[in-house]
């Protein structure tokens, strides 16, 4: 390396590979996928596609299931994580490290083997596939994904706020509502968004816990690829832009009710 | 007072272990029937007998869907341990408006529906071979390229927080002294990020293996199976051979044993340290 050229390169430049890769490998896969969804079968511009995952009473339905499916399993996924996380988060648990890690552990086993472990004994107890069994299966696998942002967030919490609260009167139920609840909505922000949208691509639960009619949209897509129809990828993308619109919705919805949560306390605390 | 606190602690505790033995019980079934030669989990017991680790180690499709997981596993955690800390190291040196470009498309595989990444993958590999006609095609390669893609993002992550606590002008420094710029990453930036790194590989490493969409969509034409492959397609075709269960079991052990013993040694060294202070 001679001299005046160490002097040119700025540190920027380590970023290079990188951007390189994420150009070819994320930016261009995206482009593709715009580009077969509006594109018919002679080369030209269409919005068959589109009118095609519009007008398909079943794709509708199964979007909606989907919807409903992910609604659900993430509502019932919080309602448990949550009162696990704070009691986690509190005194005398706070110490035992270990007893936390117990509950994130399964985060590290093979998730298609964590199904397949919950659905042989939801055999042995007696319970069919179905959509009951199915939303059951969300709610397990996601559940580390849920507790760790909650649990992290209530165990920095500053505990004053707390003991401020208690010490002017308040009773435990009015703290907890009025104090820890709203602190905590960050941690519950990000527990959500971890496991609303990945749930439409958890067509493996569905498949392998739902009876027939129960389905999320990613297995419409995986569909596609799987009775070796390759040709129909117009459909299929018309179908992944509509999932990216829904992934940008959701984003706009988590960032907008995160900035609003973020500004409560400091106003709070000033007050 | 103090036997309203007693009771809140006893109610806590219920909560904690109903939800420990909801998520363990699954496991610890699979665990028993693993020394069980019953063909259904539940079913008769009989013996107690170690037949199916035998097995296991018989079953050539499985062990291969096992190699090919690792292989993958370590060679895309591996890349993307590279391509994550360089970038990282680049983007934390740039401007602020570039940054926040840079950043968010870091974030587009992480945030979006997995299934649509992988359609993508899917339709650049069939655009690079059929129109920009390169003679590739899926293959283990191919697998191992898009989990580096999908984890490098989480790699950034990790390195990125340890990088903010250096001294901003460590870099400078070192080429000002008339190192090059390899010679500076090398030597003086890495050693202080390397146990980011490792983080970082650990993390990329799990989350390849965990990973089912983009390998299934990726994989049809390629004939490569992963274990999460392996098992999904048993499931819903040929059926599950018994001795998954084996395979699960030492997954199970292998896993709560080296996350217990990095917990212990972690407490071990703070309490050494505490002790020192």
């Amino acid at each position: 390396m001679k001299k005046g050229k160490a002097k040119v390169f700025r540190p920027t430049a380590f970023s290079f590979p990188y951007l390189a890769v994420t150009l070819v490998f994320v930016i261009v896969p995206l482009i593709l996928v715009l580009i077969y969804a509006f594109r018919g079968e002679d080369g030209g511009f269409t919005v068959e596609n589109f009118r095609l995952v519009f007008t398909e009473k079943e794709t509708l339905r199964q979007l909606g299931q989907t919807v409903g499916i992910a609604a659900l399993s993430t509502v019932i996924c919080l309602l448990i994580a949550y009162p696990v996380a704070f009691v986690l988060s509190s005194e005398p648990f706070k110490k035992m490290a270990i007893l936390a890690l117990l509950f994130i552990i399964p985060m590290w086993i093979n998730f298609m083997l964590r199904i397949f472990a919950l659905q042989s004994l939801l055999t042995v107890i007696g319970l069919k596939k179905s959509f009951g069994a199915a939303v059951i299966g969300m709610v397990y696998d996601f559940f580390p994904y849920m507790l760790l942002p909650i649990y992290t967030v209530l165990s920095n919490m500053d505990k004053s706020y707390v003991e401020a609260s208690n010490d002017l009167g308040a009773n435990p139920f009015r703290t907890f509502f009025k104090v820890t609840l709203p602190l905590s909505i960050p941690g519950v922000i990000s527990g959500v968004s971890m496991m609303f949208m990945p749930i439409f691509s958890s067509y493996a639960i569905t498949k392998m816990m739902g009876d027939m009619n129960t389905t999320v949209i990613g297995a419409k897509i995986a569909s596609l690829f799987e009775n070796q129809n390759y040709g129909n990828y117009g459909y299929g993308s018309a179908l992944s832009f509509v999932l990216l619109l829904i992934v940008l919705l959701v984003m706009v919805v988590s960032s907008v009710l995160m900035k609003r949560t973020a500004k409560a306390p400091v106003k709070g605390g000033k007050a | 007072m103090k036997k309203r606190f007693v009771l809140s602690v006893i109610f806590k505790w219920v909560i904690l272990i109903a939800v420990l033995v909801a998520i363990y019980l699954p496991l610890v079934m699979i665990v028993l029937y693993s020394f069980s030669t019953s063909q259904q989990v539940g079913g008769e017991f009989g013996d107690f007998t170690f037949s199916l680790y035998g097995k296991l180690f018989e079953n050539e499709q499985l062990l291969a869907a096992l190699k090919n997981t690792l292989v993958i596993g370590a060679a895309s955690a591996a890349l993307a341990t590279v391509l994550g800390t360089t970038a990282s190291v680049g983007i934390h040196y740039m401007r602020r408006k570039t940054k926040a470009v840079v950043d968010a498309a870091s974030q587009i595989t992480v945030v979006n529906a997995e299934i649509v990444t992988a359609m993508g993958f899917f339709l650049l590999m069939i655009f690079i071979r059929d129109t920009v006609k390169i003679p590739v095609n899926f293959s283990l390669v191919w697998l191992i390229v898009t989990h580096t893609i999908i984890t490098t993002p989480y790699v950034i992550l990790t390195v990125t927080p340890r990088l903010q606590q250096l001294n901003p002008n460590l870099l400078e420094a070192s080429m000002d002294l008339g190192a090059g710029p390899m010679r500076s990453l090398f030597t003086v930036m890495l050693p202080q990020l390397a146990g980011a790194m490792v983080s970082g590989f650990a993390l990329a490493f799990t989350l390849s293996l965990d990973d089912f969409v983009v390998t299934n969509i990726n994989s049809f034409g390629a004939n490569v199976e992963t274990i999460s492959t392996f098992v999904y397609a048993g499931i819903r075709k040929k059926g599950i051979p018994i001795e998954i269960r084996a395979l699960s079991t030492i997954i199970f052990i292998v896993v709560l044993a080296a996350l217990i013993g990095y917990n212990v040694v972690k407490n071990k060294r703070l309490k050494e340290m505490a002790k020192r202070a």
